[in-house]
């Protein structure tokens, strides 16, 4: 028994020059990277400074945290959520065209590969380049910063969506084509079942995104609680980066929460 | 039944074999309206605006047509931040996930028993993932100075929360025969742990990481503009002094980049799963 055992031990397959290449390569990939780490300052001066933003953080300022004009930070966080709210909307409504365009079991491969070459340079743009090209449409504020989310959302939004599209189960199309069923009633009671579900949960998931990305629009000007974060944080007054950094982990907290109940259900049905 | 059930009761249906079924109202009618006016309200707070869109939305390609065609006597001094950026999301993406590991072990249910210890690795991870990249890369800046170790950092702390969830939640779903037969025979748990549930989620781990790393050089891409190193900075400089055709010549450098990470780690991922 034992010999046996042994014996089949020592007949494992091996791949020993497979297994040292990989990890000479990646060893070495990492070596490299380790070349751009440079120490410009740090030491007393950045411990001090991280010890002042801890001590700010934790201590933010109430006044701002309980305002309710439109400096507070309620206000803001509303209006954070509405840009992503409706950036994520917008965006998947106009993900829903390219990832069918995309799918590679629904349209030939060289239009799914355009497809799939569109939907990447889309996500490749950063997120304030976008903002700087809507701000000549659309001028500094909310609306710009919605845009600017909705096509930041399409990338990752269709990717997920071609990926629900890739995996429909056609075999439910022939059973319902062997009742008799029609395109129409193919579509309603064999594709948006299956899709729907997947979907939604996409969205939620892209809307919690969008909220915690927000603050990259403060930088362009677009609306949100981005700005007044970052304009706190340049200006050194850690006590009302504090408040408003306390805020937004508390909503995303919120809607963190909330969001994954919705998706355990829609995962489950 | 929920309270759902009790305001919209459930409509019966006589089978032809005489039994009764109940089909429960349908919840479409009450998402739609929460979507509805929320929406409403988003309009109103945001100011969307169609017509605006519509008069002015060739504005939109104004910037998109300067920028072609690219600068690409440009393109010489375009590798070095481009290299720095893939630098600094290799090594933030490397120490970020191996940090996790540990907390993600405290954080299953099924390796840790006490429910206090798990709730508070698991808050704490939340936590951090709540904290926007930008702001961790800013307060990086003020701590470790301007440049890529700031970045390196930032984009660190963003795969570390990342990570520490997905890992988690694979360890949770992983068979626990093995390391209930290693503790039986007297191993601790952390060797218990290295032998019989890392090779379980190892594939996925890496398969993970390397997704993660794809989305790490986006993100390394704009974490420039606040001072962190890397492509963000000269594409900060150049949309500042309005040189268009050099902002397209970094981006079609970028755009070619995640195209080459993101063909060779699909491949890897295929061959890992």
């Amino acid at each position: 028994m034992n010999k046996q055992i042994e014996k089949a031990y020592a007949d494992r397959p091996k791949n020993t020059v497979y297994q040292i290449t990989v990890s000479v390569i990646v060893l070495a990939c990492i070596l490299w990277s380790g070349s751009a780490v440079e120490i410009s300052k740090g030491g007393f001066s950045g411990l001090q400074i991280a010890g002042n933003i801890l001590n700010g953080i934790l201590h933010p300022e109430p006044k701002l945290l309980f305002n309710l004009t439109i400096q507070g930070v309620p206000y803001l966080l509303l209006e954070t959520v509405c840009i992503a709210f409706l950036g994520t909307l917008v965006g998947s409504v106009l993900a829903i065209p390219l990832s069918f365009l995309s799918a590679s079991n629904l349209m030939p491969g060289p239009i799914a590969f355009i497809g799939r070459l569109i939907i990447m340079a889309i996500r490749t743009i950063p997120a304030f380049v976008y903002g700087l090209m809507f701000i000549r449409v659309s001028g500094p504020g909310a609306f710009t910063g919605l845009l600017t989310m909705s096509v930041c959302s399409i990338g990752m939004v269709s990717k997920m969506y071609i990926e629900a599209i890739e995996d429909l189960d056609t075999r439910i199309l022939e059973s319902l084509d062997a009742c008799g069923c029609n395109t129409l009633q193919k579509i309603r009671y064999g594709i948006l079942p299956q899709l729907i579900p997947n979907f939604a949960s996409t969205v939620i998931y892209r809307f919690d995104i969008n909220l915690r990305d927000a603050t990259v629009l403060g930088l362009v000007g677009a609306g949100g609680i981005g700005a007044p974060l970052i304009f706190a944080m340049n200006a050194y007054r850690w006590n009302e980066a504090g408040s408003i950094l306390v805020g937004l982990v508390i909503l995303v907290l919120l809607v963190e929460y909330i969001s994954t109940k919705i998706r355990v259900k829609l995962a489950r049905g | 039944m929920s309270v759902y059930d009790k305001i919209f009761p459930p409509t019966k249906m006589e089978l032809s074999n005489g039994k009764t079924v109940f089909k429960p109202a349908s919840r479409l009618p009450l998402v739609a309206l929460i979507v509805l006016l929320f929406t409403a309200l988003s309009v109103k707070i945001t100011g969307f605006d169609l017509g605006v869109l519509k008069e002015r939305g060739h504005q939109f390609f104004v910037i998109l047509g300067m920028m072609i065609p690219p600068a690409f006597s440009y393109s010489s001094q375009v590798w070095e931040p481009l290299f720095d950026t893939l630098k600094m999301s290799l090594l933030g993406t490397v120490v970020g996930a191996v940090t996790v590991i540990p907390f993600a072990m405290a954080a299953s249910t099924n390796v840790i028993r006490n429910p206090i210890l798990v709730g508070v690795v698991r808050l704490f991870l939340s936590i951090v993932r709540t904290l926007p990249t930008l702001v961790t890369a800013l307060i990086a800046t003020y701590v470790f100075g301007l440049g890529t170790l700031a970045g390196t950092t930032a984009i660190g702390v963003f795969t570390f929360a990342y990570m520490g969830k997905i890992l988690y939640e694979e360890i949770e779903t992983v068979d626990m025969g093995a390391f209930e037969a290693m503790e039986a025979i007297g191993a601790t748990k952390v060797r218990a742990f290295v032998s019989a549930i890392i090779p379980q989620v190892l594939p996925s781990y890496i398969s993970n990481g390397l997704f993660c790393f794809e989305g790490n050089v986006r993100y390394a891409a704009i974490l420039g503009y606040v001072g962190a190193g890397g492509l963000g900075l000269i594409l900060n400089e150049k949309l500042g002094w309005r040189e268009y055709p050099s902002v397209g010549m970094i981006l079609i450098m970028l755009f070619v980049t995640v195209f080459l990470i993101e063909t060779v780690s699909r491949y890897c991922r295929k061959k890992l799963v």
